[in-house]
């Protein structure tokens, strides 16, 4: 029924009649029949968003390899592994890793998780899966566009893996092209070394400021240039869809709070990928068109003075944050979205403060765009600006900490089912409680500043925004794995993953926060010849026992995916006794466009859960009040049956 | 399991809420008239896509939010500029306005002035009057990108390139940057060119209609801000400093 899910003006009512009387006046995309209309180049938003998916896994697991290799070179630094020397000839000979070679590690590891992984699954993933579904939409808005922002995004992350092999190899880094248009190779097989956050004038220089700042470095630029583009046709998409094509009666405070941290999300992304754009391309010309926007006058390289003059890198600090503080909460959102839904699921409860989990959500992403500068405390910022970026950001605690006592409230006298998906849900709430109470301690210049670029930030960020926007993604995986593929996954293999996965980061990450107060700097490749951290050398190994215990069982996750698509129990169509629309669809996983050309019509909110009266302890959204038993309809202010169509429809009861 | 649908023939239309529905109360709230037959008459047909397809106010949303994206993008280029010619003045020589820039910003201003004749010629029906002065309204937004061409060759003349200094850095970035995406707004005229059939749509076409307005409503809107935002560079780049 479109003409309600998009108001139009009367005059143009009849004409829609009639066009839907002609064969040719839609070019609406039915079924595709294809393999390669229906698997490949897919503009199904359910298609795209398995895709997603399964490139955000791809993109997982290579960054989580690279985080051991670099766990290995730090505790036993100096050891040779022969099968790295014969990959990278130049970047490990005979198998030791050099410090480049860890540093540039350092750099595809955080660009791969923050971009390709933290970014892609839990937006471009079940949002795009879900997000249509769960506002009771066919498809996105704009199909094509959204087909066109996953291709973009897996060029994006080609062209970012080709940046590790470009520089020196036979086969992709002696040609003419990367000679001459790139900024040319020939260091060795490596990849660019000037971390996930592209600092200049080492990221600005080209090929003489080290191995794999050539050809390499002009290709992660480039790959993140691309990722942007794809990112913003993505966002485009979600926003339009989630304000245009909510289906009768859904408003928006009747949206499942997964949908808000979608919305959210992408406003950010919208705002600031833009940024990190212009960024790019000021770096790509200060590399190869001989610009200063970067690059200060008077710097020495290899006995030659430069002729730049005049450029700031602390610009590139500026624009570069811009972007990246709001990147945090595009990777964490979606993570507490679908974290709020799955408590309220399993503690049979409703979201305790809906209306202000909406409102905090708004809050985090919007002080997200005026804390960038508390990644700058050290760059010599005026310490009046400071204290005002200080206080900013301390301020995101509040918020922050509305959502984790309102899940705390959803959990509370609860009767919670101890699924898979809740008990990452729950590991959520505990990732996001410890990774951000060290925010409050980082938010402080005076802490910061002995802080800075040391373990302690390392574990903070990978415990608030790595680990527990992955547990968002567990959770939501095994939430939303027998809607997608029609099948269970293995509980008892779910719960082999939890384990030691829960454990083995806190087994990681707790004792960098020790490591960072005794003063252990990042990104270096070997602790060896400093002996005031020999009292952490314990620590070092255990990290490293945990890392390796935590990638371990990864692949029981990895095994039961897969295995599960196939050989998983069967699943019914509403297995977690949800209530939200994409548990109504008429078949499991959903028909083409989602609902079997009858959209839903929603009458209630989407946490309903143990409504007093109710014939089981759940309402689905689209229970019409008579079917609900005996609720006290009063309540409600619902102007059911009536057939005027200026009713006061009952608002969202939260 | 109650699931309640509401099919093709027992839901009304939606009455006259133009714009987007952001609140909860109101006619898109549960319960009106859907009560009646779970499932459609007939199943198979899902004809009623068409109506969605030509939803005008997605593709005037769609724009608004890339035009949000683009903001941002020189927003962020333009807080550089600032920087840069204030804080670190070290090498900063502006150079005068080429001349060919004054033609430019002429041409820019007179083509959005003519494609809002055509917009509106369109929504009068003036089929023969939109496509003349959609014409000349791509014919001016060529010459706007000669012209600029022109001016940069004009400067290169003089010796000034990319590198030359800061000013002239930022001057070819952000007119370049700036003709990218008016390129854009070229391609996006074209494409109407190509729609603007010469024949008045068939009685009973006005889906194909209102979509075909809603199309010249947001490239118009690209068009709009386009040329606003040349004269905001024109203005960043020559008379803020």
């Amino acid at each position: 029924m479109e003409e309600a899910t998009t108001p139009i003006e009367p005059s143009d009512a009849p004409a829609a009649e009639a066009a839907e009387a002609s064969p040719h006046a839609a070019h609406h995309h039915g079924p595709p029949t294809s393999f390669i209309r229906k698997y490949i180049f897919s503009v199904d938003h359910k298609v795209i968003g398995i895709q997603y998916l399964l490139l955000a896994i791809f993109a997982a697991f290579l960054g989580m390899f690279m985080s051991v290799l670099m766990r290995l070179n730090l505790t036993w630094p100096g050891r040779k592994w022969s099968l790295l020397g014969t990959i990278f000839p130049l970047g490990a000979p005979d198998g030791l890793m050099t410090p480049e070679f860890y540093l540039s590690l350092v750099t595809m590891h955080g660009t791969m998780m923050v971009f390709f992984v933290l970014t892609t699954a839990p937006q471009g993933g079940f949002g795009n899966y879900f997000l249509p579904i769960q506002v009771g939409a066919e498809d996105m808005a704009f199909p094509t566009l959204n087909m066109l922002s996953f291709w973009v995004t897996l060029v994006g992350l080609m062209v970012l893996v080709s940046a590790i092999f470009v520089e020196g190899s036979t086969i992709l880094g002696n040609t003419d092209f990367v000679n001459n248009y790139l900024g040319g190779g020939g260091t060795g097989t490596i990849g660019p070394i000037g971390g996930w956050t592209g600092y200049p004038p080492l990221s600005a220089l080209g090929k003489i400021a080290g191995p794999g700042q050539g050809a390499g470095a002009t290709l992660w630029i480039i790959s993140i240039a691309i990722f942007c583009v794809g990112s913003l046709l993505g966002a485009l998409n979600f926003i339009t869809t989630l304000l245009n094509m909510r289906t009768r009666g859904m408003s928006l405070m009747r949206m499942p709070l997964t949908c808000w941290s979608w919305f959210t999300t992408a406003i950010l992304a919208l705002l600031a990928f833009p940024v990190l754009l212009a960024a790019g391309v000021l770096l790509l010309l200060d590399r190869h068109a001989g610009t200063s926007f970067f690059l200060p006058a008077g710097m020495v390289l290899a006995d030659n003075v430069l002729p730049n003059k005049g450029g700031s890198p602390i610009l590139w600090q500026h624009l570069f944050w811009f972007f990246g503080h709001p990147e945090v909460y595009i990777a964490i959102l979606p993570g507490m979205g679908a974290t709020s839904h799955i408590l309220s699921t399993f503690a049979r409860k409703p979201v305790f403060g809906y209306r202000a989990m909406v409102f905090a959500m708004f809050a985090i992403g919007l002080l997200g765009f005026f804390v960038w500068g508390h990644h700058m405390f050290i760059s010599g910022m005026d310490p009046r600006t400071s204290i005002a970026f200080s206080v900013l950001t301390l301020s995101i605690g509040v918020p922050s900490a509305i959502k984790t006592f309102n899940w705390l409230g959803t959990l509370w006298g609860a009767k919670i089912r101890f699924a898979v998906p809740m008990m990452f849900a729950i590991g959520f709430v505990s990732l996001f409680v410890a990774g951000g109470i060290t925010g409050v301690v980082l938010g402080q210049t005076s802490l910061d500043l002995f802080l800075h670029d040391g373990y302690f930030v390392l574990a903070h960020f990978h415990l608030v925004m790595g680990v527990a926007a992955i547990f968002g993604m567990f959770a939501g995986v095994y939430f939303w794995f027998p809607k997608m593929f029609g099948r269970m996954m293995s509980e008892r293999l779910g719960q082999l993953h939890f384990w030691p996965t829960f454990i083995g980061v806190y087994g990681i990450f707790v004792p960098m926060h020790i490591m960072g107060i005794v003063g252990m700097p990042r990104r270096y490749s070997s602790f060896a010849e400093y002996d005031f951290l020999r009292p952490v050398d314990s620590l070092v190994l255990l990290v490293t026992v945990a890392a390796i215990v935590t990638a371990a069982a990864q692949f029981i996750f990895l095994f039961n995916f897969f295995w599960s698509i196939f050989k998983g129990k069967k699943a019914s169509g509403n297995p977690w006794e949800a209530t939200t629309l994409e548990w109504v669809t008429p078949t499991t996983p959903p028909p083409h466009d989602n609902f079997a050309g009858h959209l839903p019509v929603v009458y209630r909110g989407p946490y309903e859960f143990a409504v007093p009266g109710a014939p089981e302890d759940y309402l689905l959204q689209t229970t019409p009040d008579a079917a609900a038993g005996n609720l006290a309809v009063a309540e409600q202010g619902a102007t059911h049956g009536a057939q005027e169509s200026s009713g006061n429809g009952h608002n969202g009861r939260h | 399991m109650v699931t309640t649908v509401v099919t093709k023939n027992s839901g009304t239309t939606a009455t006259g809420t133009k714009g987007i529905n952001l609140g909860g109360t109101g006619k898109r709230t549960g319960g009106n008239g859907s009560r009646g037959g779970p499932h459609p008459p007939n199943g198979g047909d899902d004809n009623y896509r068409a109506s969605r397809d030509a939803s005008p106010q997605q593709y005037r949303i769609g724009m608004w939010l890339a035009l949000a994206a683009i903001l941002m993008m020189f927003a962020a280029l333009s807080s550089a500029y600032v920087f840069r010619s204030t804080r670190t003045q070290q090498n900063w020589q502006a150079f005068a306005v080429p001349l060919m820039l004054w033609v430019s910003t002429a041409l820019i201003l007179t083509s959005s002035a003519t494609f809002e004749v055509a917009r509106r010629a369109l929504h009068r029906g003036e089929r023969e009057v939109y496509r003349l002065w959609l014409i000349v309204s791509l014919l001016l937004g060529l010459g706007f990108l000669v012209s600029q061409l022109l001016a940069w060759r004009q400067l290169v003349g003089q010796g000034i390139y990319l590198a030359t200094n800061p000013h002239s850095s930022f001057f070819y970035l952000l007119t370049g940057l700036h003709a990218v995406h008016l390129l854009g707004g070229i391609f996006g005229m074209s494409y109407l060119m190509l729609r603007a059939g010469r024949r008045s749509p068939k009685q009973g076409a006005g889906d194909k209609e209102a979509k075909q307005r809603a199309s010249v409503d947001a490239i118009g809107l690209y068009w709009h801000f386009m040329d606003g935002l040349w004269v905001y560079l024109f203005a960043l780049l020559f008379l803020w400093r």
